[in-house]
């Protein structure tokens, strides 16, 4: 798989299109998209390193639930991530490691604020010899 | 996407119905406010669908209502209205949005145009300095866990009692700035985490700070009795919501109300119309909380008016009341709200979600401060940053036409991707400068998203309403300075 990940156009919001050979790589990739429309994910080092654990009631929400924990980390600790390691994942509920490091204005952009990832238009399908999922952000 | 086929049948002018057999499962027809020449971009971005979808919510009353300021958003369209009974309706946190209460704020001057331009440049620095703003913006507030309990029960009270404004702001925000109900019980602590240090900000995206002068005065003696004297006449126009908080809460109760769906057995067309019944725990729990960050904006947007104030008191080297900056009114234009309508005759206690709407309720009614009784409840239209804002009031035709609700804004026609990739940032600030207009904001990148292109002109919006009658038009204004998050 060459594409990680696509950004879609949407008139009021923004989404995120992410592919994966597995399914914990899409997960992965789908976290990395979420960042590099927060900020410029090349400039973010790998300092931190931290545990995350999100459960849910099915796999497709499991995936928005993913995303609205990645958002609730930059928002409330401002801490931006670089790469995840997606290490378990069941059918409702995933285990990962997250690498990054906290917000720092002098070398990190912060291109746009994001509100929450939506149920709106959620496709997680299997795509030629992997996965592909959609996914909707509030902006 | 695929341009929209369905039916589309003219009621009159300005409204479009879309009839209820043009889906099974839709509970009431919708009804599309618009002009002739609207439906076609209405078309081609699917939103006469979306219109359908609400229509599924058990216990909507009358119609699926769209403003003509609708454009697509997740579940419910932005510019949306339905009204659902309260005895066996639901409530729909995608009814109201992530950003519980975002509104706007009126604050009217003495100062002219003639006095103000010279000093635009000053003027927009401090008010840059002044109100937090941006993202990752903190406060200036710093504010504990008990002081947050306080905060998102008083509301706008909260910031009055410490010093940041008087009671008669208080008189003239929409529900006194304060939502009854609210209970902190029913808020995560990763609400608190996201919203503790945001108090008092006014975020980025589509929010702004507006210094503002009268160009069109359509009704003298409306605009007199909400202070609005003459053309040249200086106002501000605050445009912020619940920032991190109300997202948060959002986020919270729609994961609840997706497992309340198949627990009450409810049909939808799309998971982000989650909802539970009004009388149920998660339909009263989501209430209580949605209360909570709807006080919050309104504190929020207390705190800012009050540094607006003392910006231009530092500036023009007077208080702010020589300067005679008295609240026009606050309007929140995303909400759920129970009230109480007239449906065949009878009296219904309704929840009115807006979505991108505005309330619009008519002279007369005991909702309204006593100031406007005779006029109307003000109904704040901003416009898209580079063009210009109305101000109307409510009618009676909105009372019965629309469950006394009116449009919003101007409206995204443009995504935020093709915005930039039509204009540069840099390129809309140089534009805007060249017709007067200073811009100060700490995101260029994002000023390409909220430029004029990427908006409907509000102009043809309001006609829309105004020939409706669901709100009256009087008076316009244009931006002079602007402040950007």
């Amino acid at each position: 798989m060459t594409k990680g990940f696509e950004i879609l156009d949407h008139t009021a919001d923004i989404g995120i299109i992410a592919y994966g050979t597995d399914i914990e790589q899409l997960f992965s990739n789908a976290a990395v998209a979420l960042f590099s429309l927060i900020t410029e994910v090349e400039n973010v080092d790998e300092k931190l390193h931290f545990n995350l654990r999100v459960r849910s009631q099915d796999r497709d929400s499991l995936l928005v639930e993913w995303l609205n924990e990645l958002i609730y980390l930059f928002d409330a600790k401002h801490v931006l991530v670089r790469r995840c390691d997606i290490e378990d994942l069941a059918h409702n509920e995933l285990k990962a490691t997250c690498h990054g490091e906290a917000f720092d204005p002098m070398r990190h952009k912060i291109k746009r604020g994001i509100k929450a990832a939506t149920y709106h238009m959620l496709k997680l399908d299997r795509d030629d010899g992997g996965y592909r999922a959609q996914v909707i952000l509030d902006i | 996407m695929a341009r929209w086929q369905g039916q589309l049948i003219r009621v009159d002018d300005y409204r479009w119905k879309i009839p209820k057999d043009y889906k099974t499962g839709m509970r009431v027809p919708g009804l599309i406010y618009a002009s002739e020449r609207m439906l076609e971009s209405m078309r081609e971005e699917q939103t006469p669908e979306q219109v359908a979808n609400v229509a599924f919510l058990p216990g909507i009353l009358g119609y699926s209502l769209a403003m003509p300021d609708i454009h697509w958003g997740y579940g419910f369209p932005i510019g949306g209205v339905a009204a659902t009974n309260i005895k066996d309706g639901v409530v729909s946190p995608g009814g109201v949005g992530y950003d519980i209460n975002c509104g706007v704020r009126l604050l009217r001057t003495d100062l002219s145009e003639a006095e103000v331009r010279p000093r635009i440049h000053e003027l927009v620095d401090e008010l840059f300095l002044n109100v937090p703003s941006g993202l990752g913006s903190e406060g200036k507030i710093k504010i504990n866990q008990k002081e947050m309990d306080r905060l998102v029960v008083e509301g706008a009270r909260w910031a009055v009692r410490r010093g940041l404004g008087s009671e008669e702001d208080l008189d003239v925000t929409e529900e006194q700035g304060c939502l009854t109900g609210a209970d902190p019980r029913k808020i995560s602590d990763r609400a608190i985490k996201r919203g503790a240090f945001q108090a008092g900000t006014l975020g980025s995206g589509n929010h702004f700070l507006e210094v503002q002068v009268v160009k069109e005065v359509f009704d003298s003696h409306i605009a007199d009795a909400l202070g609005i004297a003459d053309t040249g006449q200086v106002l501000v126009l605050i445009h912020t919501g619940s920032r991190g908080f109300g997202h948060q809460v959002c986020t919270d109760h729609l994961r609840v109300m997706e497992q309340a769906v198949s627990k009450y057995g409810i049909n939808l067309p799309d998971r982000q119309l989650a909802c539970a019944p009004i009388e149920s725990p998660e339909g009263q729990d989501y209430l209580a909380a949605m209360a909570c960050a709807a006080n919050y904006a309104w504190a929020n947007r207390q705190c800012i008016a009050h540094w607006v104030r003392e910006s231009f008191a530092r500036i023009f080297g007077k208080s702010p009341d020589k300067l005679g900056m008295r609240q026009v009114y606050d309007v929140a234009h995303n909400i759920a709200k129970i009230e109480e309508h007239i449906i065949d005759g009878r009296k219904v206690k309704v929840c009115v979600h807006r979505k991108g709407a505005t309330r619009s309720f008519p002279a007369g009614h005991k909702d309204i401060p006593e100031c406007y009784r005779e006029v109307g409840q003000p109904v704040l239209v901003p416009g898209d940053m580079g063009r210009r804002s109305f101000i109307a009031v409510g009618t009676e035709k909105a009372m019965s036409d629309s469950f006394g609700s009116t449009c919003h804004g101007a409206g995204r026609v443009l995504s935020r991707g093709a915005a930039k990739r039509s204009v540069k940032g840099a390129d809309v600030m140089r534009q805007l400068e060249n017709r007067g207009i200073i811009v100060k904001t700490g995101s260029i990148f994002d000023l390409a998203e909220e430029a004029s292109q990427a908006y409907k002109d509000v102009t043809e919006i309001i006609d829309v309403v105004h020939q409706a009658g669901i709100s009256r038009k009087i008076a316009m204004a244009v931006p002079v300075g602007v402040i950007k998050g």
